[in-house]
């Protein structure tokens, strides 16, 4: 009897740790949206901002932080996807292969900040990129490829192998298999990497901050070796560096990014789940 | 000469070739192995480059004194990693006290005894708060926990190393709950049905069985909130007020803790932006993440040899 009770003490404590997590969760996102979602209308996200960034609205950094994403993504994607290839289809399981796994863990745990001193040191000045979108891109893909590459290493690693024997019993080259058959059947779950990457990378401040981003400017970027705005950049110096800022900027700008990076986990989850009801095997 | 023998042999041989596709095959082959190894180039390239880049400032300072050295003024030349160097220690210690029981204990929970309703809210949130983006935790830090931190304690300021720890805590909290949940629930249902049989209760059998079995997963786990710890840069600029201390002997520890300290990342997020290239504040700067990449490359090092040993 006395065991029992103590049972019952010792999980009503361990379900108080659960509690530790979702009510400071929820606290924090109750917070943003009852400030936040009163700044944000439509002129909010489609206007310039004026009166030195203390009042109209956000469309640069919402455009910044879009080419900034649309770039991570044309560098990050391909190479991601073709490292998860070598890892599921072509690499032995040797030490060459820890080698390359070892590698992609540790890349995944260098500081955002570390990739950020390194895009400035070599794409900034090194190779001349000067400040800008492409500089910035090279960087946070460089710091999305681990996810990337886990993603969608996972997703290959669904396709069951009697697919691939199949089809090179048929007399498919080793190519035209997954070109054809272990692609096909792992592109939402590659996607589902994909959106998970780029929520990432759009959340990231560091990265940025020497390699793409300006506090303001008033203009929308014209070209890839332009500097752009970015939503957590401009969070971050609307609520250190500024004096006397906005609150209704600096609460409608979190909430703007907060919304964009957890829409993006929101659609990789649905993409997910209906990729593994539609599912046959 | 031709024989029989010979033909069914190149015969064979193309049949293979073909099979293999030739020279198209051979060629993607080559460029999928290009890909493959970008990891490995990444790695290189970023310590390659972060090592010429951070030579130069030894012959400012020698490396004896960038390491020993107790003071960072850039503006009299002197760079002195220890005053970041426990700076950054500290707030993660502070993170790793409050994560590491509490993460465990969230992991247990959710592995062994939350009822599946619980499990079903709790999972996705944890997946929002390693979704938040550390600029908005750092901003939330900024508005709410600082003056409450000020305010409970007297402080002159909020912003504090406590006030690190705490966010810090949060943000390591999901690395630590989901890799121990995985090695929880990864230990062989046989174990429990064991101990269970003995007589032991569940929470005996949790304790004595479950946890020790996963014990390199969990520690894999911590290791990985540390990783996560001392690399997390927005947040801790935010909120740790970034002055460079140190703490007053062992008595002034506490003191310590409750006033603002800087860490390595806050020191190259807030200067690099101010230095002159090539100059020895720029080396130093490019040497602080040297530092920052070699430790975090020994805590994920040893994380991954402990995930290792989980698996076998």
């Amino acid at each position: 009897m006395n065991k029992a009770r103590k049972e019952k003490i010792v999980f009503a404590l361990l379900s108080l740790s659960a509690l530790a997590v979702i009510v400071p969760v929820a606290a924090v996102i109750y917070l943003l949206v009852s400030r936040g979602a009163p700044a944000i209308s439509w002129s909010f996200l489609t206007e310039m901002p004026r009166h030195a960034m203390r009042e109209g609205g956000i469309l640069p950094a919402l455009v910044g932080t879009a080419c900034l994403m649309i770039g991570t993504v044309i560098f990050a994607v391909p190479v991601g996807v073709c490292a998860a290839i070598y890892l599921t289809e072509y690499a032995g399981q040797n030490a060459f292969t820890r080698l390359v796994r070892l590698a992609i863990v540790n890349l995944a745990g260098v500081p955002s900040i570390v990739f950020g001193l390194f895009g400035f040191g070599l794409f900034v000045l090194f190779l001349h990129f000067g400040k800008c979108i492409l500089a910035g891109s090279l960087t946070l893909a460089l710091m999305v490829l681990p996810v990337v590459i886990t993603a969608a290493e996972e997703a290959l690693l669904t396709v069951p192998k009697s697919f691939r024997d199949g089809s090179l019993a048929l007399g498919a080259t080793k190519w035209q298999t997954i070109w054809r058959i272990v692609l096909p059947n792992s592109a939402a779950g590659i996607l589902t990497g994909v959106i998970l990457g780029m929520g990432r990378a759009i959340g990231e401040t560091a990265p940025i901050m020497f390699t793409a981003a300006a506090f303001y400017l008033p203009r929308l970027p014209s070209s890839a070796f332009d500097d752009c705005m970015a939503l957590p950049y401009q969070l971050y110096v609307m609520s250190t560096e500024m004096f006397n800022p906005s609150a209704k900027m600096q609460w409608g700008t979190a909430l703007v990014l907060l919304m964009l990076v957890l829409g993006m986990s929101l659609i990789a989850a649905v993409i997910r789940n209906r990729f593994r009801r539609r599912r046959a095997w | 000469m031709h024989t029989a023998l010979d033909e069914t042999g190149s015969l064979a041989e193309s049949l293979t070739r073909k099979r293999r596709g030739g020279w198209k095959d051979s060629l993607v082959a080559r460029f999928i192995f290009l890909n493959g190894i970008a990891a490995i180039v990444a790695v290189a390239l970023i310590f390659v480059f972060l090592l010429k880049e951070a030579i130069p400032l030894f012959k400012t300072v020698s490396l004896w004194r960038f390491l020993s050295g107790t003071t960072w003024l850039p503006d009299q030349n002197q760079f002195g990693l220890v005053p970041l160097l426990i700076g950054s220690l500290f707030v993660t210690v502070g993170a790793v006290i409050i994560a590491v029981p509490l993460g465990i204990a969230c992991a247990v929970y959710l592995a062994e005894v939350a009822p599946r309703p619980v499990r079903e809210i709790l999972k996705p949130t944890i997946e929002v708060l390693a979704g938040i983006p550390s600029v908005v935790i750092g901003f939330i830090g900024l508005m709410i926990a600082a003056p409450f931190i000020q305010n409970l304690f007297r402080l002159p300021i909020g912003l504090t190393a406590l006030t690190g720890s705490i966010m810090l805590a949060f943000m390591s909290m999901p690395t630590i709950i989901s890799i121990s949940e995985d090695a929880i629930v990864a230990v062989p249902k046989s174990y429990r049905d064991g101990s269970l049989a003995l007589g032991a209760s569940r929470w005996e059998t949790i304790r004595g069985v479950v946890v020790p079995a996963a014990r390199s997963g969990i520690i894999a786990a911590c290791m990985l909130g540390v990783g996560r710890a001392v690399g997390e840069t927005m947040t801790v600029l935010m909120v740790t007020g970034n002055a460079s201390n140190l703490p007053n002997g062992l008595l002034g520890v506490p003191a310590y803790f409750f006033g603002p300290v800087r860490t390595m990342t806050a020191t190259v997020a807030l200067e690099m932006g101010d230095t002159v290239q090539n100059s020895p504040h720029y080396y130093a700067l490019f040497a602080v993440g040297l530092a920052l990449f070699a430790i975090t490359f020994a805590v994920n090092l040893v994380a991954d040899l402990a995930l290792r040993r989980t698996r076998h």
